[in-house]
Order: structure tokens, then sequence, then C-alpha cells
């Protein structure tokens, strides 16, 4: 049973949603990015989305670009990315939190599908979230994927209707990712009745968890999307949140990891206390 | 037995010229483009479409556009006879309208209320503004802040048109950037709103379908030159930046063995320099921008800037199908300078009367190599796609004159 498959049954033990948190590797550079990785299980994150900074993130929005220019700058690269899941595993001993890399197509293809996946397994991820790699693409990655224990999570969005969904599930597995706005990340915000409707509609295709994002940045829109799916992912709002614990030059404020993980933490208890 | 090859087959039912092209975008576009597929297969097959865009290229865009024997360049160069297929002829001055005619009558037919657009150098973005005016639809064009910044003219043209001009300041704020912006864009409106790409790049059917509109180039200079000469050419010259002018002239004559095909790309300050735009000859295959095809990029796959004084050719990628034409030798990629292009510039304002666009002042950069080197009797045909009057000003900074 791979993490994300253990995590997601855990949580249906314990009758509660969790909480998918996105931070973008290496963002404000690499050391402080390991620190927040290394902080996030404690904070309440139930599982883990490292972005790949990419120089032309088309579906991201102001906040997930800009985290991951800074990044960029920073010097973050694959290889960097790979060492500091291999360094979470390692120092904190944690074998249980699943890892999903988040990204784009073109960090795979350069490595090389094959190559990408192994050293991705070896160094403690779990699965990928590939933004721009649909069922009609994704079928140079899945079987590398699969080979070296890799979760491939697809995307669904409320244009994909009931006659591609299948597709998407042929090729999905960990969870299905539902994008629960039109748009980019870190816009507009679904409302619950719509989260509801779709995550009812998912269900009545697929036995996979249904993790629920883009557009969530408060607690209670997080307890929201966790009444109905088996996962809230929150991602712009928390990379503003690295943001905000930077000065007017970019460094890192001693404020930062602290305002980091309470944020976190509250989100934590909004998806927590969902259901109770 | 040897199977005749068709080198105009492509792409296959998914979109893909050999390994490249596709449709790498997010799940949320994947049905309105299969969509599109559907209702652009749909059109094509509608002889009413068909009769609609080509009034509308004969009396609107002012097709065909001439095929000119340029006497005094050919003199000049004591090679090969050259042709110059007068595209910046056109209404709005570019190739760029065949394209954008067939793709807003089919955001009309699709009952689409909103169009958008990426421009380089503003013509696409003026050709956009151009047919949105004319059908009255509301229309976006994105342009990186740079581009806004050196192609005045054009923002002000586009800005007379009805067209809202969105300045992109992210990445490198050009025009790989100003698409990533419009993609944006359209992931959020893809119910109301028709993308209207600028050339034969993007997700599949794009490649395809602006190749299609693009294609009256070449098939006007098939008849004009069997008219002229009462044979094919030997020879086609044409820039590439994304590539849609030379797909255009180049498709129709793929599968004509005599008729030697080249493409030519923005060498910057030097393809050594690694300040360039010239995908094919500096870059390799990649992902980005809803297809594979060659791209500028680092070793783990970040996109680099391009570079080239002329702001339609300055993209990191290319179409898919000239990465396919490349890898299977049918098509010759080369690639000129911004000195080159520059010389080239001047010379045919003083030796035709034509001031040309800076992009194809790339390709005759290379014909003042090729045609020397050819014998009289081959007819070379390039292609003149844009008028240089939105260059003016660039040119004379470049060549350090006050205006």
């Amino acid at each position: 049973m791979s993490r994300i498959t253990a995590r997601f049954a855990k949580l249906k033990a314990e009758n509660r949603a969790g909480l998918v948190t996105y931070v973008t590797a290496g963002d404000p550079n690499p050391d402080v990015s390991f620190e927040i990785l290394k902080g996030l299980p404690k904070a309440g994150a139930d599982l883990i989305e490292l972005g790949m900074p990419f120089t032309d993130p088309m579906a991201d929005g102001p906040s997930v670009q800009a985290a991951g220019q800074r990044a960029l700058k920073a010097g973050i690269t694959m290889d960097k990315t790979f060492d500091l899941v291999r360094r979470f595993r390692a120092q904190t001993g944690d074998q249980e939190t699943p890892v999903l890399l988040m990204g784009y197509y073109n960090m795979i293809y350069q490595r090389g599908a094959e190559r990408f996946c192994k050293d991705a397994a070896a160094a403690g991820v779990d699965g990928f979230i590939i933004v721009d790699l649909p069922p009609e693409e994704a079928g140079e990655l899945k079987p590398h994927a699969a080979k070296a224990g890799l979760d491939t999570v697809l995307l669904t969005a409320p244009t994909t209707d009931a006659q591609r969904l299948p597709a998407i599930l042929a090729y999905a597995s960990g969870f299905i990712y539902f994008v629960s706005i039109l748009g980019i990340t870190g816009t507009k915000s679904a409302s619950e009745e719509t989260v509801k409707s779709h995550v009812a509609r998912l269900r009545s295709q697929t036995a996979l968890p249904i993790g629920v994002g883009f557009g969530i940045k408060t607690p209670d829109q997080a307890a929201a999307v966790a009444r109905h799916a088996d996962a809230a992912v929150v991602g712009s709002a928390i990379v503003d949140r690295v943001k905000a614990g930077l000065d007017d030059k970019g460094q890192p404020k001693p404020d930062l990891l602290p305002g980091v993980f309470a944020y976190i933490r509250a989100l934590a208890d909004g998806v927590r206390g969902a259901r109770v | 037995m040897n199977v005749l090859n068709s080198y105009r087959g492509g792409p296959d039912e998914r979109g893909h010229f050999g390994i490249f092209g596709g449709r790498y975008v997010a799940e949320t576009l994947m049905p309105l483009i299969l969509e599109l597929d559907q209702a652009y297969t749909a059109a094509k097959a509608d002889p009413a479409f068909k009769a609609e865009l080509d009034n509308l290229l004969a009396h609107y865009a002012g097709r065909p556009s001439p095929l000119y024997h340029a006497a005094r360049l050919t003199e000049q160069l004591g090679g090969a006879k050259i042709y110059f297929k007068r595209d910046e002829l056109n209404h709005t001055g570019s190739h760029k309208i065949n394209n954008v005619l067939g793709q807003v009558l089919l955001a009309k037919r699709m009952g689409k209320t909103r169009v958008i657009a990426e421009t380089g150098a503003g013509q696409h973005g003026v050709a956009t503004a151009t047919a949105c005016a004319l059908f009255n639809l509301p229309c976006v064009v994105f342009m990186g802040a740079v581009d806004v910044a050196r192609q005045a003219p054009n923002v002000f043209r586009m800005k007379l048109l009805g067209a809202e001009v969105r300045p992109v300041t992210a990445g490198s704020a050009t025009l790989k950037d100003a698409m990533n912006e419009a993609l944006r864009d359209w992931v959020a409106t893809v119910e109301t709103t028709f993308y209207c790409i600028g050339t034969v790049a993007g997700p599949h059917p794009y490649p395809a379908m602006v190749r299609d509109f693009q294609s009256v180039i070449g098939n006007e200079t098939r008849e004009q030159m069997m008219a002229a000469e009462g044979r094919l050419p030997d020879t086609l010259v044409a820039c590439i930046g994304g590539g849609s002018n030379a797909m255009g002239l180049f498709h129709p004559f793929l599968d004509d063995p005599g008729v030697r095909i080249v493409g030519v790309e923005a060498a910057g300050k030097g393809i050594e320099t690694g300040e360039h735009a010239a995908s094919l000859s500096g870059g390799r295959p990649g992902v980005l921008h809803g297809n594979r095809t060659y791209l500028l990029q680092d070793s783990d796959g970040q996109i680099t800037e391009a570079h080239s004084i002329s702001a339609g050719l300055d993209y990191p990628g290319i179409g898919p199908e000239h990465a396919w034409l490349k890898e299977a030798g049918r098509v010759e990629y080369v690639a000129a300078t911004d000195d080159e292009a520059l010389t080239a510039f001047q010379l045919l304002c003083k030796l035709e009367g034509i001031i040309p666009a800076l992009e194809p002042a790339h390709a005759l950069a290379h014909v003042m190599k090729l045609a020397p080197t050819l014998p009289k009797d081959n007819l070379l045909v390039m292609n003149l796609c844009g008028r240089g009057d939105k260059d003016v000003f660039a040119v004379a900074e470049r060549l350090g004159v006050k205006l």
C-alpha cells in the first residue's frame, strides 16, 4: 500500500478529511524551505505537495508564480528538490506523511520519465500531480511511475464531463484532485454547494479519495470543503504567508516560520473540526 | 516495394507530428480543446464556412497577395531569380490576418462572445483586434511589457481598433509570458472566450488549424508561379519565430521533392553567444505552451530567454510541425543574426523600395547568402510576410539615428 493510500485509510478511520499543504520547493531559499517542509506535519499537514518551480507556470496565479521565481532566484534545481525530500525523510524520521511533487511536465521530460521516477522514489517522494499532463499524454509517465511505486494524481475540473472522466480514472491513483473553480491557483473560491455536488458526482464514479483545491484561503473554507471531500488542498494562501515573512529585501524575518505554521495549524483545526 | 511517404499527413488524431505536438494543457481546458477540435473539423468540411472565409480574404484582406519578381535584388545578388510573396501588402500589414479571419469566424460559429490573443511584435494582436472590430467582439490582447515598449505604434493601433492591451510583466515580459498570461485568462473564461493563437504552436488543434489557414500563402504561390514561369519554384525561404508564415508557404510544397525549403530562425547576437531565438539550431525537445517541440532551456527544463532584435521572432519555442520537419530532414533550418537582418532591411529599402518588417528581414539575410550560390534559372520565393512601418523607430535607434 502506498503512503498516500495508507494516509487516506487512516483519515477515514479517524472519520475526518485531511489537509494537503502546498509549498514551493526552495521558497524563499533552499534552507528556509527545508525548515518549512520539516515542520509541516507537526503543524497539521496530512499530505505535502512540494511544488517544482518552473519558469512558465501557466496554470498558476500570481502567488505561486512569485514563489517559483523566488526559489529559482535562490538557486533551486531539481536535484536540490529531491534532496529536500531525502533530508525530510532522514531528519524527521517521518515515513508516513506522503510527499507529492507538483508541477509541469517539462521537468520530468528533461530528466526522462524513467530516471525521474527512479530519482523521485529514491528520495522518498510518493507521487506526482502534473498540471499540464492530461490523460491524453499521461501514457508516457504512468508505466514508469507505477514501476517505481509512485502514485499519479490526476486533476479533474468543473469542465470534466461524464464522458471524459473514465479516461482520467484509468490513469489516476492515490487520490483524485478536483480543481474546484475555472481558473488558476489562488484566485476565485468555489461555494460549498458547488464542491458538494461535484464531490458527489465524482464519488459515484470512483472509490479513490477526493481532494479539492484551488481558492481555499481560510480555515472556514477549508472546513467547508472537509465536510464533503476527503482532503482540502491549500497552496497560494500558504505561499502568501511565506511571502509575508520576508522583509523588503526578500530576506526571511524571524517570524516567517511561526507565521506559516500558525496559519497551517488554523487550517488544520478547521479541517479537523469540520465533521464534529 | 517503395511506399510513397507524405510529409503532409500530420498530425495524427491526437495532434502528434512524430513525437512533437500533442495536448499538454490543464484539465480545465481539455474538454474545451476537444470541443474546438470538433468545431474546426466541422467548419473545415462546411462549404459555407469556406465561402465566407474566402470572401473575407479576397475583399477585406486583399488576397491574393502578389508574387513579385524582385529584378533589382536578383541582379544585385547575381544568382537565383528572386520572387517575393508579398504578404506584407495584406490588410493590417502581415500574414497574420489570414489566420485570424479563420479563427474569428470559427469563434463566431462556436457562439463565443469574447476573444483573447497573445502578441509579440504586435502584428497578430493588430490582426486580431481588426477582426474583432469587424465582428463586434470584445478583444483582449496580452503583450509582454518589453514588447509594449518596443512596438508602441502597434499598441496604439490595437487600442484604436477597440482592443484592450494588457501588458504582461511576469517572467521575461515578452511573447512567451504573454502566451502564459493568455492561457491563464483562458482557463478562467473558457466557457465564453475563444483563444486566438497567432502561430502554429499551442495544443492540438492549433498547430494544424493555423497552418491550414496560412496555407493560402503556399497555395497561391503554386498557382502564381505556374502562371509566371510555367513550373514550380526551386527554393522557398521564410523566417521563423513560432513559424506560421513559413508553414503557410512550405506546407503545400512539402511533397514536391524538387522544391528545396529553408526556414530562417533568429540568431540574435549569434548562436554561439547564447543570446538568440533559434530553438531548432540551439535548443532541444521539451514541453511548453501545450505542445512538445524544440525549446531554449537549461538542463532542468527551465525555459531560457530568447533574444532577437525582432519582437516577432523573440520566442524560445517553435511550432511542433517544424520540429518534426527538421528531424525528418525535409526542411533545412538556418539562422540569421540581428546585424545580418538589419543589413538586409536597409538593402531592401534602397533596392526595391520596400520597407520589410524585421522578421522577414531575417529571411532576406539568408537569401543574400543563398541566392548568389544558385544558378540564374533557380526560382526562389521568399515570403515577405510583414511590412516594416512598425519597426522604423527600433531600427532608427539601433542605427543611432534620432527621430
